[in-house]
């Protein structure tokens, strides 16, 4: 899916588990927390899970805006 | 009663020229031409050619739309069992042919068909999972050969019998997987691979690793604060109750849910189709795995210029390359058609 | 150690006034085992149990586990350690076990990702429970907005305990045959067959949340580092399954006490390669975890001097990660691999098979593409609710049609791509 998003627009794919999504070949990739939760953390309080959530999301855009020329990893 | 069959074969098969020709446009003829003949002695009588179709090459190529909706419709009334196209050999616009009507007869007709070709014909690359395709030699010389092989291969085909592997039928690795229950049990066929591996010895795997294709990166996005996201997942979130059926696992379809107004997902609305994980975390707060909340804060914020209306959700649980490219494909046409700048993919 | 298996071969089952074997017939008490079962007060009040046996026109579903009945009749601790009997180490003494012969945990879907078992037609050909003589348990909640855990968990517990009454009943009736099984210690195993390559096997194991996790001696695998294990332990039930979601390719209990893998290993040992361990690992929801327990396994391989592994993922999709890691780990370090997995190539069968892949992992058996469909025609009875065929995971809105018929993937059908090898199954390239 994210390859044929990215024939036509920039995209950064958010997943767990990264070794997949750089075999399949996605280009931009922003590694979240995990596969049931991506973008939370139950056993934080909700505004604490905002607020990292807030941070991926942020490291997402940070991508977008990012020029790669291959497969790249944004961890910060 | 024997199986009726259709033969697709070019200008210069059906003996009407050679280049001079090619811009033939299609006809179909009762019975056999040309290389028909030689088909018919090899169904020895199990099987009968019905019917011939002629197409000039040069025409098919540039009418292939038009070239196989009419050829289809010639064929409609002859009720064939299957469909033989070639063989082509190295011919690269008859095998383009006879591979674009191979498909497009297994799509309208659901019946076998069959090309012949050698495996550097472009056709081969762009049909093998469309149709059963012979290998040949490179040239005409392999008539003798191919034909035999391919009417065979046709008969069985008809007759609903078990295809073996591409070395034993002789056709052309389609790519295609295929269950069969094997002699011994998976676990003793993997210690027995193992010893093979540990003795040094040849042995054969059941599934060579896949090795995925590269799309080049876009361009960064300039200008955030004037740009539309769009939210994407392969993480099944959908409005509470599923209202489109999306499939737990082989997702045939996604869904397209407008956003406008809603500013977070809570458990009351939202949940997962997925069924490939603990779905406790994500029917309680889909945010978890589509973060519209903070999108919704940023675009508050200035940050980013707006999320789009829409999000499009799929399963990726067990969910086939095939399908999941269509889905992106499409999903993808939409959000340009929306004026979408960027998109977020979440996956679980 | 030792662990010798105390056979009755069951070959039919009926309902009488007392449990027990005779004569190839298991006869079950019915009231005793439901009132056993009742016992959970998170099970509600409209508990069944039923029989399918072989050949029956009759279907199953949605199935949750199958469970072969064992009791230990000598020896420290007692089957199921840490779940349903103390944590106390188990693989030693004498265990009776009714073979031919199963537990199904049925009944109220707990969410979407469960299992059909046809006991004849097309479908039989598929699971492995269908040659069972099966005692089926109908399950509900005792309260139908219950958490899903816990409700997973009840349904789990009554699985296990109805296989271990089954077979505790029967434990003084002399077995039909015995198998004796020897492991030898490590340090043993290793000075044995100097001349044969020293292997192990790397056993993964679904560890993801509800209706993904499996249990070692109680623990929740995904809280543990990989460790070491004695195949006798896993034959007396040391690895429980709390998992069924795509029910073809997730391990049921009883796959795990008959591991194929590991009863052909041990059948091999002294011959083609000395045996010396089995490793067990999870299959994580972090990035984290999966690198850590994937570089943990592999290191414990190494460290024992393995010259081999053969590896089996559970599931698919994200584990293929775990898999993947597993294999070039292990090759970096000096240790050959084969992989047993399963395939989701489609419906056609035409896309990639995994989600993962690495040239290392040149050895390879698969168990079939669980995205092939069936139809399995409509059969006189079905023991729990046909309509879950419109929702489980390999299911689609409209699989259930109006005859009774249901047309799924091969993934709805419990076993059916057993990632360890308990079937028949796999798939070649057209």
């Amino acid at each position: 899916m994210v390859k044929e998003i990215e024939r036509k627009l920039p995209v950064v794919h958010m997943c767990t588990i990264v070794p997949i999504s750089q075999t399949v070949g996605a280009n931009r990739i922003v590694p979240t927390i995990a596969i049931p939760h991506p973008f939370g953390d139950p056993s934080k309080t909700p505004d604490e899970e905002k607020a990292i959530r807030r941070s991926l999301v942020e490291r997402g855009l940070k991508a977008l805006q990012t020029e790669v020329t291959g497969q790249t990893v944004f961890t910060e | 009663m024997s199986f009726k069959v259709i033969h697709y074969i070019n200008q210069f098969y059906a003996g009407i020229g050679g280049e001079e020709k090619a811009d033939y446009t299609p006809e179909i003829r009762e019975g056999v031409v040309g290389p028909g003949m030689a088909f018919k002695g090899a169904f020895k009588g199990e099987a009968e050619i019905v019917a011939t179709v002629i197409c000039g090459d040069s025409y098919f190529a540039s009418n292939m739309d038009k070239a196989a909706a009419d050829i289809l419709e010639m064929m409609r009334k002859y009720q064939p069992d299957a469909f033989i196209a070639g063989p082509a050999f190295n011919a690269g616009r008859y095998g383009t042919a006879c591979g674009a009507m191979c498909a497009a007869v297994s799509k309208e007709f659901g019946i076998p068909v069959i090309s012949g070709m050698y495996p550097e014909n472009p056709g081969v690359e762009m049909y093998k999972k469309s149709a059963w395709i012979i290998e040949t030699p490179d040239s005409a010389v392999g008539m003798r050969k191919a034909v035999p092989a391919m009417a065979k291969l046709a008969l069985k085909l008809m007759k609903g019998e078990a295809i073996g592997k591409p070395e034993t039928e002789g056709y052309i690795e389609r790519g295609i997987r295929k269950n069969m229950f094997y002699e011994k049990l998976a676990a003793e066929r993997c210690v027995d691979m193992f010893v093979s591996k540990l003795k040094g010895e040849t042995f054969e795997t059941e599934y060579k690793m896949p090795v995925f294709d590269r799309v080049d990166p876009q361009p960064a996005v300039k200008d955030m604060a004037h740009a539309t996201i769009a939210l994407v997942t392969s993480g099944g979130i959908c409005p509470k109750g599923n209202p489109d059926h999306i499939e737990a696992s082989s997702a045939s379809k996604f869904g397209e849910y407008d956003i406008t107004g809603v500013t977070d997902l809570t458990g009351e609305t939202y949940c997962t189709a997925h069924g490939g994980y603990d779905a406790t975390y994500a029917d309680q707060d889909a945010d978890r795995v589509l973060p519209v909340d903070v999108l919704r804060d940023l675009e508050r914020e200035g940050v980013i210029g707006k999320l789009h209306n829409k999000f499009y959700a799929t399963v990726g649980n067990g969910t086939s390359v095939a399908n999941a490219k269509k889905f992106g494909a499409e999903i993808v046409n939409r959000l340009v058609n929306d004026g979408v700048t960027a998109v977020i993919l979440t996956s679980t | 150690m030792r662990l010798e298996l105390h056979r009755l071969n069951v070959k039919s089952l009926k309902f009488s006034d007392k449990t027990g074997f005779a004569d190839g017939t298991l006869s079950v008490n019915k009231a005793e085992l439901l009132s056993l079962i009742a016992e959970d007060p998170l099970l509600g009040k409209n508990l069944d149990v039923d029989i399918a046996m072989p050949g029956e026109k009759v279907r199953v579903m949605p199935v949750k586990d199958v469970i072969e009945p064992r009791w230990k009749i000598e020896g420290s601790g007692q089957v199921f350690p840490g779940m349903l009997s103390d944590v106390e180490t188990v693989g030693e003494g004498k265990t009776l076990v009714l073979t031919g012969c199963a537990v199904l945990t049925a009944g109220k879907l707990v969410r979407f990702q469960e299992g059909i078992i046809d006991m004849s037609g097309p479908g039989a050909d598929y699971t492995p429970y269908s040659k069972t003589c099966n005692v089926v348990l109908v399950l509900e909640p005792s309260d139908p907005n219950m958490d899903k855990h816990d409700y997973e968990k009840a349904c789990r517990m009554a699985g296990l305990k109805a296989a271990a009454y089954l077979a505790k009943s029967c434990a003084e009736v002399k077995a039909d045959t015995v198998d004796v099984y020897e492991q030898a210690n490590i340090r043993e195993g290793m000075n044995s067959f100097p001349e044969l390559p020293k292997v192990g096997y790397l056993y993964m194991l679904q560890t993801q949340g509800l209706l993904h996790d499996t249990y070692l001696y109680g623990v929740d695998v995904k809280r543990i580092l990989p460790t070491i294990i004695s195949p006798l332990e896993v034959m007396d039930g040391a690895i429980v399954s709390g998992n069924c979601v795509s029910a073809c390719d997730k391990n049921s209990t009883y796959s795990h006490q008959n591991n194929p893998v590991i009863a052909d290993m041990l059948k091999r040992h002294g011959k083609d390669f000395n045996f010396v361990a089995c490793i067990v690992t999870n299959e994580n929801v972090t990035l984290a975890d999966k690198r850590r327990s994937s570089s943990y396994a592999t290191k414990l391989a190494a460290m024992l001097g393995l010259d081999g592994l053969v590896i089996t993922e559970e599931g698919f999709g994200n584990p293929d990660a775990d898999l993947i890691m597993n294999c070039w780990k292990a090759e970096r370090l000096g240790i050959k691999t084969a992989l047993l997995t399963d395939e989701y190539a489609g419906q056609d069968g035409a896309s990639q098979s995994l989600a993962d892949s690495c040239p290392e992992g040149n050895a390879c058996v698969t168990a079939g593409n669980a995205n092939e469909v069936i139809h399995l025609p409509a059969m006189e009875k079905v023991i729990g609710y046909a309509e879950e065929a419109n929702v489980i995971a390999g299911g689609w809105n409209g699989s259930l049609a109006d005859d009774g018929s249901i047309t799924v993937e091969l993934q709805a059908i419990t076993g059916a791509t057993s990632e360890l090898g308990y079937t028949r199954l796999g798939a070649y390239t057209l």
